[in-house]
């Protein structure tokens, strides 16, 4: 169980480090579809960075950034990002998950580019999801 | 048994082809076709971005609905039980 209130170290050190953290999962996203990472990697690293912020500041101040309510309908968010990216894709005349149709410039690229954001959004909420079942079940 | 069983495992690893063998059976096939024309036919230069995300995004799909459901599970029987208790 976290404490109710942690050491001045720990809490100075979970402020420096969240920002950097997150702004980290954002990169590894984005950068998902030319360079080593995606959305997997992305949403883990951007979770942990809520998960830092519970261990130093307790639950109580991560859910009231990020309440429970909005991390569960993120977690659907995701999916259902994916579903619809493939089938605006069927509805433009191709297959689906074809993303050669869409009517962007380099559309292969913006089509995963949205499949990976889709993934790190789904990937980040489900382990706040879990994090936070696990921590509050008496 | 274990004995046996273990030297019918190293019995079969001895078949198992060099790791990177050109000629090995998952290196003749589609992985090809991903190295040659993969940034021609996707546009993006991570070959594996473009293997997961492109040419097999429907197991992605499958890899992120497994995500989702395990989420849902948690949330289901440690938050959801509370009600009838």
């Amino acid at each position: 169980m976290i404490a109710e209130q942690q050491s001045i170290i720990v809490k100075t050190l979970c402020r420096l480090l969240v920002p950097f953290i997150q702004m980290f999962g954002l990169y590894v996203i984005m950068h998902g579809h030319s360079s080593p990472g995606g959305g997997f990697q992305g949403g883990v690293i951007l979770a942990s960075s809520f998960i830092l912020l519970a261990i130093g500041f307790g639950l109580e101040t991560v859910k009231q950034r990020f309440s429970i309510a909005a991390v569960t309908v993120f977690t659907s968010t995701g999916v259902l990002l994916y579903a619809v990216t493939g089938i605006v894709c069927l509805l433009l005349g191709a297959n689906y998950l074809d993303y050669g149709i869409l009517p962007v410039a380099n559309p292969r690229s913006i089509g995963m580019l949205v499949i990976e954001v889709s993934v790190g959004i789904t990937v980040m909420a489900a382990f706040v999801s879990i994090f936070h079942d696990l921590i509050t079940f008496e | 048994m274990t004995s046996v069983t273990g030297f019918l495992l190293i019995l079969g690893s001895l078949d198992v082809p060099d790791t990177g063998d050109p000629s090995s059976p998952p290196s003749l096939h589609v992985s090809p076709r991903y190295i040659e024309r993969g940034f021609a036919e996707t546009d993006v230069p991570n070959m594996v971005t473009a293997v997961l995300a492109d040419y097999r995004s429907f197991d992605t799909l499958g890899e992120v609905t497994v995500v989702f459901a395990a989420a849902m599970s948690v949330l289901l029987i440690l938050r959801g039980g509370r009600r009838r208790a």
